[in-house]
């Protein structure tokens, strides 16, 4: 059962603030709810004050410029970024995900910011997103700040949102000639959250032959998506063979810290990791090469 | 707590009605409202029994704050047949048998209708994609499949 509630809607980003402003000793901040209603009817969350920005439209959009980047608003659905065209042209593994994500309901109603900020380690789009390198824009009635992805996600369900600061885009650099970004996520029914999923991008050097950079990300493998660091580190300068793929897996299945749930031991988690790291890996590399 | 003016356009029928901030879109529908063909099945998000159209997209009204959906059209099953008329769905559902027990039914066929607006001529694998949330625990999917196909190849007309 949900408990009593304060309703308060926003309908511009300034009445947001001005809300969030406000109410900040008790709120919590709805868009689609595809997330928190399931949270509130168990009754972990219990919010006094309910501050709705679904209507908040200037903070719908999908922009791209060629030298900038793509920029997504915090309330543009799921479904949205689906289908858009822009997205399908120049980030397809990004249309790929959210074809994978959930229903077509959940997409429908759900939306980009609510996913990030409901700070699940199991969400598709974190990995994805911080394997292109991904930045988010905050703000407060005060100022606005901008930092990378990786940094926003704090712990299990937490982020380094500030009180009164709301998430207002997600920031997307122009993908690095000769890269290729890949994802998987490991599930027994198509469309659930991954038991543990991977995400990776390896951008080729001049030559076509060996590795410039690469970022490997992986979900629900810790407390946050996080960055096998020194996996990417055996890959960057080097031509991938058998056995440096090999030694990459066992580096990603020593970095993860999984937990033991109801969908996985810590075990088999770091079995996955390790799997899935040198399959995107592969994918990865297979797929930079082509690229002019 | 204070309750707040819902404003409701439903089947092509207009609601004002006084709500509680906390209702879910399900519980206005079926115990305002009456409508009771949407299905509260799972009510925890997973079982898209009660799927409705909300302003012309599928979503589902477990999952939906009343107030959230202020102003909007939201069709039902009970919105579906055209004066009594069964539409092509409901029509083909029948003849199929796309049905057991009968309790994902109406989440099913808004899920179909939602997919057959958007795209007239949808592959199989769509039609799959479409319903993939809404869950048959009798396991009726091949019927449910053949029937919507049966739509798509236009084998059901609306009835004059």
């Amino acid at each position: 059962m949900i408990r009593d509630f304060v309703y308060l809607k926003a309908t511009t980003i300034k009445e947001a603030l001005d809300l969030l402003e406000q109410y900040k000793d008790d709120y919590k901040i709805i868009c689609g709810g595809q997330s928190l209603l399931i949270l509130m009817r168990q009754g972990l969350v219990v919010p006094k004050n309910l501050i709705d920005i679904k209507s908040v439209k200037e903070l719908s959009y999908i922009n791209f410029k060629p030298k900038e980047g793509l920029k997504i608003g915090a309330t543009t659905t799921h479904r949205e970024i689906e289908k858009s065209s822009l997205i399908k042209k120049h980030y397809p593994v990004l249309a790929d995900m959210e074809e994978n994500l959930a229903s077509v309901q959940t997409r429908n109603w759900g939306t980009i910011g609510g996913n990030l900020a409901h700070g699940d380690p199991a969400g598709d789009p974190g990995p994805i997103f911080i394997a292109l390198n991904a930045s988010v824009k905050m703000a407060n009635r005060e100022r606005e700040r901008t930092i990378p992805l990786e940094e926003f996600f704090a712990d299990y369900f937490e982020t380094t949102l500030e009180e009164g600061e709301l998430l207002i885009e997600v920031q997307l650099p122009t993908i690095p000639p000769r890269t290729a970004t890949v994802y998987e996520k490991f599930n027994i029914i198509k469309n659930d959250q991954g038991i543990v999923s991977v995400a990776a991008s390896i951008t080729m050097d001049d030559d076509h032959v060996s590795c410039k950079d690469a970022r490997i990300v992986l979900g629900a493998a810790a407390a946050t998506p996080v960055r096998a660091k020194k996996a990417e580190q055996l890959l960057r300068g080097h031509k991938l063979d058998n056995g440096l793929l090999e030694k990459i897996g066992k580096m990603a299945f020593e970095e993860a810290d999984p937990v033991t749930d109801i969908h996985a031991t810590e075990e088999y988690r770091r079995h996955l990791v390790k799997a899935l790291t040198k399959r995107m890996v592969r994918k990865a590399w297979e797929q930079a090469k082509t690229i002019a | 707590m204070e309750k707040q003016l819902l404003r409701l356009t439903v089947n092509n029928e207009y609601h004002e009605l006084y709500i509680k901030p906390k209702k879910l879109l399900v519980e206005v529908l079926r115990d305002e409202l009456g409508l009771t063909g949407t299905k509260r099945g799972c009510n925890t998000g997973a079982c898209c029994a009660c799927t409705v159209l909300l302003n012309g997209v599928t979503a589902k009204s477990c999952s939906v704050l009343a107030v959230q959906a202020d102003g909007a059209e939201v069709t039902t099953v009970e919105g579906l047949a055209d004066g009594g008329k069964l539409s092509p769905l409901q029509r083909s559902f029948l003849d199929h048998g796309a049905y057991q027990c009968g309790f994902c039914t109406s989440g099913m066929l808004m899920s179909a209708t939602a997919l057959l607006n958007e795209n007239k001529n949808p592959k199989k694998e769509q039609i799959k994609e479409a319903i993939h949330g809404n869950i048959c625990r009798c396991t009726g999917y091949n019927s449910i499949i053949r029937a919507i196909k049966a739509v798509v190849e236009g084998r059901y007309k609306e009835e004059k």
